[in-house]
């Protein structure tokens, strides 16, 4: 079980992700840094973190996108190495186009951090197999920009294809459909504004983020 | 050669940002403002040979999302 964290100036979950892995996988994850070319051989599992990569020019995500290691981090999901993106590293995958959409300022303006409870829509991916469909779990969020938004027909083919992996039980941000999180047309990548991260220790609020992880390293090991 | 390049967001796409500098404009008593958009000016200085398809290349790529912004590309007379 080989799993890695990119790091990019201005990320700030990175640490927090590699922590979640390590606990749930027993192994230390690699760190990557966002100026190395290549990402290491042999990956399992590829996290892109929270924060706010180059300062969040131009657009969140834009500059991180067209960075080195995203041309590494585009061709091992096309490989179908599965690949995490939470938060700003959500924000990657849309401005990557990995994922469809974007993630507009939040409907509100305000920064919003708190922890929101979460509707699962989808339980038979490699991310969220150790939930079930249709149940609330809460996962704290924290961005200025998780707004997600596509175009109609866009939408209809991620409901239609079950992409969309979790929603909003209370849109907190404007999210067209109170989308939360969606996967690939392949279902190896996943972009969620929530850090489950942040909710895998009893003693720092909550838990429910940490089954993402388990079923993440369980798919894997069986595989 | 200056360059620059209009974002915009595409029309239908929700501007929380323009409706709260609406918001704002009323307040402060300018009446009869109907809408208000927030979009980025990129302003370049580009090598005179420097092609229109690299120009929009350069907007589709990077300078503009397309998702859910249009650009427009107007070159400054020097």
């Amino acid at each position: 079980m080989k799993t890695a964290v990119v790091t990019f100036p201005g990320s700030n979950c990175d640490r927090d992700m590699w922590v979640a892995l390590r606990d749930v996988s027993g192994k230390e994850p690699v760190k990557v840094w966002h100026g190395d070319a290549d990402l290491p051989d042999g990956l399992d599992f590829i996290a892109l973190p929270g924060g706010f990569s180059y300062g969040d020019y131009l657009r969140s995500g834009a500059m991180a996108a067209n960075s080195p290691i995203l041309r590494s981090v585009k061709a091992a999901a096309d490989r179908g190495v599965p690949v995490l993106g939470v938060c700003n590293g959500f924000q990657v995958l849309t401005e990557a186009q990995l994922l469809p959409g974007a993630l507009m300022r939040n409907a509100a303006q305000n920064f919003i951090c708190r922890t929101v409870p979460l509707v699962v829509e989808n339980d038979s991916s490699l991310f969220t197999s150790a939930y079930s469909k249709g149940e609330t779990i809460r996962i704290p969020v924290a961005h200025h920009d998780g707004n997600y938004f596509a175009a109609d027909d866009v939408l209809d083919r991620l409901e239609g294809e079950g992409r969309v992996a979790f929603r909003y039980a209370e849109n907190c941000n404007g999210s067209r459909r109170d989308i939360a999180g969606i996967l690939n047309a392949r279902g190896n990548v996943l972009g969620m504004m929530p850090h489950p991260e942040r909710a895998i220790e009893a003693d720092h609020g909550g838990t429910d983020g940490r089954r993402l992880f388990e079923g993440v390293i369980k798919s894997l090991v069986s595989a | 050669m200056k360059v620059r390049i209009h974002v915009s967001l595409k029309p239908g796409v929700l501007d929380p940002q323009g409706r709260a500098v609406h918001h704002a404009l009323d307040g402060l008593g300018f009446n009869g403002v109907k809408d208000v958009r927030i979009g980025r000016l990129v302003e370049m200085e580009v090598a005179d040979d420097t092609t229109d398809e690299a120009l929009e290349e350069m907007c589709q790529k990077l300078l503009a999302n397309m998702v859910i912004e249009n650009y427009r590309i107007e070159k400054v007379a020097a």
